[in-house]
């Protein structure tokens, strides 16, 4: 049986890395003759003792904590790891991993492409703020098509139309074609009661399944990706952040999101209690009146299953305060397809979800 | 309302993090106080509540008087609801306008000193849970035992059921002494950093849970979140005693390839032609530019040299601490690579290649003299020979037995040759360079949590104390 091996003497060199090149038009930028500003990691522009919350004896705040935690496992990651790959959907968890990814390598680039499973039912705007992302940032970007499976026939529509859980297999085979051996996502474990039991570095078997009941244990700050040949890790460097932390952070970084985060007027009617958004695929049924509220997304997925809140948060600030004082779960809010049943993401996990 | 505003308070003032874990014995109420924990510091949320109350009515939870069986609120795979336990360590995330915590909530029966070891190796504090019917048990001494073993900071015991009891003072005291009678036989609180709290509490009706309770007015301390509100975290408590430790994850050398990101904001890409720094997380002490370090490097003599720079991701750092990650520059250009440890010059032990550890043995498979495993430690790993297995902890007794095997939770003494020196240093000193993990080269698993000790000295006994 061969292992995978650590990369002990790994050097990371950007300029070796053949999977993102740099785009001409960003070098012609490069005029500035800025020093890096100078300060404490700790040392933010946000009022009252931040970063030192502790007063005594100078602490991390819980979010320079978090952002030390998962900086130190998105390295780990790429030094012991062939070929991560970083899922990216163009979702709020997801454009915190890749601003992290950012600061762990600076001022080199993100030393691995990105990897979208996309649905074919998707926010046109998120697909734009997707495209504009990865070239700003000068990545390869891996897609994966639902679409592409459904038209050869290798897999099929679902009866109540949600293409979430359709997301696995090109995922998988994403995985497999470009031989990733480890894949970070944004999943937390604050999000669902099997996301909670998920280690950091995740084992998947050949076929991508999670096995919750035989899992390493997880000591220390020392992780174990090892594996064997066709086994691949999921790697979750932001297990420990909360919906509060992620959006106290995007406040806090200037982190650019997808627009439908924030309140706008959009076409909505009722279903299975939360608002939908009219659109290609997601059309109203006879008895749905359509009227046009003041939403935003808590999360952005598929069209097909992701709700809309009434919400008049039209800044960063807004939702902070928005998603401190909600009663709801994310997911409870806004996700067709985790209302099925109490094991739903256990049961998409086992089968290789994220 | 005065819920809402405690929830937009605490979501919005700058907190700390606290990381804490909890362990029990079958039966005395684990998932019922985390689920109260949760419950009372608004950490659940209203569709949350709502599943609970369902599935608890579903199974005529309470009998007439009905109610909510909080315990349901903890159990997340489908295995554990329909068995009604909990099979594997969860995590679950509350805050408070103080803290924001991070709770390993680690089951008490099945593989227990393999939970309760992961849940401890992160944690400041651990909630030991006790029946206030049944009192110290074995269970509980193993639990402490393993505890103590690991060098938890603070270990609470919650003695719970105390409505039970009739709120008896009498039952309570007694329990209280023997838990100290215990904490004194192993030893806490004698480095100066432990500590042992007894708290009777209710996990079922809340009292002394979150707010201190009216029918136990014996005692006069404080409940058990005022206690996780206030106690230092680990790291304050270690963080002058410790020196500058700082295993390097990779280097980064982006020569040409300079983030397109940060050259359109102003990179000045001539002076980052040549960058060089060194990338990982500060595990122990702290770092300031112009502060003298030793490199340790397998197959090197320690190298000296100075630090020129501490960067994060385009700030300038004058200082950083444990636990930051940053990247650190140094005056001289010599090769250094992953795996290699930068230490603040004249604090570390020469390295080495015979190691001697506890083992917290986690796997079903046993270990016998002459195995081959992996050691990994800090960024490093390495093959090892385990040369001999010189005895296992009684955690009853707290009696060590001689052996040659250890089995799972087994948590023994050994002896391990490496194929290459490692800067180990002993547990009991620094919690991050004393710990590695020991795996299965042949499939990877993590077969054991190390716990470095000093080599053996001048006492004949010596390799009988785990």
């Amino acid at each position: 049986m061969s292992t995978q091996t650590s990369n002990e003497e790994l050097e990371l060199s950007v300029l070796e890395n053949d999977i993102a090149e740099t785009p001409t038009a960003a070098q012609g930028v490069a005029s500035g003759l800025s020093e890096p500003r100078v300060g404490l990691i700790g040392d933010q522009p946000r009022g009252e003792g931040a970063g030192a919350a502790d007063g005594v004896s100078g602490r991390l705040s819980s979010l320079d904590t978090l952002e030390s935690e998962a900086i130190h496992i998105i390295r780990e990651v790429v030094a012991e790891f062939e070929r991560p790959a970083l899922l990216f959907s163009g979702g709020k968890d997801s454009v915190v991993m890749l601003h992290l990814a950012t600061k762990a390598f600076w001022p080199g680039k993100v030393p691995f492409p990105v990897l979208h499973v996309d649905t074919g039912h998707n926010f046109p705007e998120v697909i734009d703020f997707r495209d504009r992302t990865v070239e700003r940032l000068g990545l390869k970007l891996v897609v994966g098509s639902v679409q592409e499976f459904i038209d050869r026939g290798e897999l099929a529509e679902r009866a109540d139309g949600t293409r979430n859980p359709l997301q696995t297999v090109p995922l998988l085979d994403a995985i497999q074609r470009n031989k990733f051996d480890a894949v970070f996502g944004g999943g937390r474990r604050d999000e669902d009661k099997a996301r909670a039991k998920e280690r950091i570095l995740s084992l998947r078997d050949e076929f991508g399944q999670w096995d919750p009941r035989n899992q390493r244990p997880e000591l220390w700050n020392l992780y174990n990706g090892r594996h064997t040949v066709g086994q691949h890790v999921r790697a979750f460097p932001i297990s420990n952040w909360t919906e509060l932390d992620i959006w106290r952070y995007i406040e806090r970084e200037n982190i650019e999101l997808p627009s439908l985060y924030y309140a706008h007027e959009r076409e909505v009617f009722a279903r299975d209690g939360m608002w939908r958004a009219v659109g290609e695929v997601s059309q109203p049924l006879p008895h749905e009146d359509v009227i046009t509220k003041t939403v935003r997304y808590r999360t952005v997925g598929d069209m097909s299953c992701t709700g809309a809140v009434e919400s008049d948060a039209y800044t960063v600030a807004d939702v902070v305060v928005e998603v401190a004082a909600s009663t709801l779960t994310e997911r409870g809010a806004t996700r067709a397809d985790d209302r099925i049943s109490e094991a739903a993401m256990e049961d998409r996990k086992k089968d290789g979800y994220f | 309302m005065s819920t809402e505003t405690a929830l937009l308070e605490s979501g919005l003032r700058e907190s700390t993090l606290f990381r804490f874990a909890t362990a029990g014995s079958v039966d005395d109420g684990k998932s019922t106080l985390v689920g109260r924990l949760l419950h009372d510091s608004k950490a659940i949320l209203a569709d949350q509540l709502d599943a609970v109350a369902r599935t608890s009515a579903d199974r005529g939870f309470g009998g007439d008087k009905g109610g909510i069986d909080l315990a349901l609120l903890t159990d997340g795979l489908r295995a554990e609801r329909e068995q009604g336990i909990t099979i594997d360590v969860a995590y679950r995330y509350f805050a408070t306008d103080r803290r924001s915590f991070i709770l390993a909530d680690c089951p008490g029966h099945v593989q227990y000193t393999k939970n309760t070891v992961t849940g401890a190796s992160t944690a400041d504090a651990v909630v030991v849970l006790i029946d206030a019917r049944k009192g110290v048990l074995e269970q509980t001494r193993r639990h402490l035992s393993v505890l103590q073993l690991l060098r938890v900071a603070h270990v609470i015991v919650a003695v719970n059921k105390i409505d039970l009891v009739d709120f008896s003072e009498d039952v309570f005291r007694a329990i209280e002494a023997d838990v100290q009678q215990v904490a004194r036989d192993l030893g806490i609180g004698a480095d100066g950093i432990s500590d042992v709290l007894v708290v009777p509490v209710s996990a079922l009706d809340g009292d002394n849970v979150v707010d201190r309770s009216d029918r136990t007015p014996w005692y006069t301390g404080p409940a058990l979140l005022e206690v996780l509100e206030t106690l230092p975290a680990a790291d304050e408590l270690e963080s002058h005693l410790e020196s500058f430790r700082f295993p390097v994850q990779l280097v980064i050398r982006p020569q040409g390839a300079l983030a397109p990101d940060a050259v359109a904001g102003g990179l000045d890409t001539e002076a980052y032609r040549d960058y060089r720094a060194y990338a990982g997380q500060i595990t122990e002490g702290s770092v300031k530019v112009g502060d003298q370090v030793t490199v340790l490097s397998p197959g090197h003599e320690p190298r000296n040299t100075t630090v020129t720079g501490i960067d994060f991701a385009g700030k300038e750092l004058q200082e950083a601490a444990a636990p930051q990650s940053v990247a650190i520059r140094l005056a001289e250009e010599i090769d250094i690579a992953r795996g290699d440890t930068i230490a603040a010059a004249g604090t570390v032990a020469d390295s080495t290649a015979d190691l001697y550890a506890s083992l917290c043995w986690l796997s079903p498979k046993p270990l016998r003299e002459g195995a081959k495993v992996l050691v990994k430690h800090g960024t490093r790993t390495v093959q090892a020979l385990v040369r001999n297995v010189s005895g296992k902890l009684d955690l009853g007794t707290f009696n060590v037995e001689e052996t040659s095997t250890l089995e799972l939770n087994d948590i023994g003494h050994a002896q391990l040759r490496l194929a290459a020196p490692l800067p180990v240093e002993n547990y009991l000193r620094h919690r991050r360079t004393g710990a590695f993990l020991v795996i299965d080269p042949l499939d990877g698993n993590t077969l054991a949590a190390g716990l470095v000790k000093d080599h053996p000295g001048d006492h004949e006994d010596e390799r009988y104390v785990i």
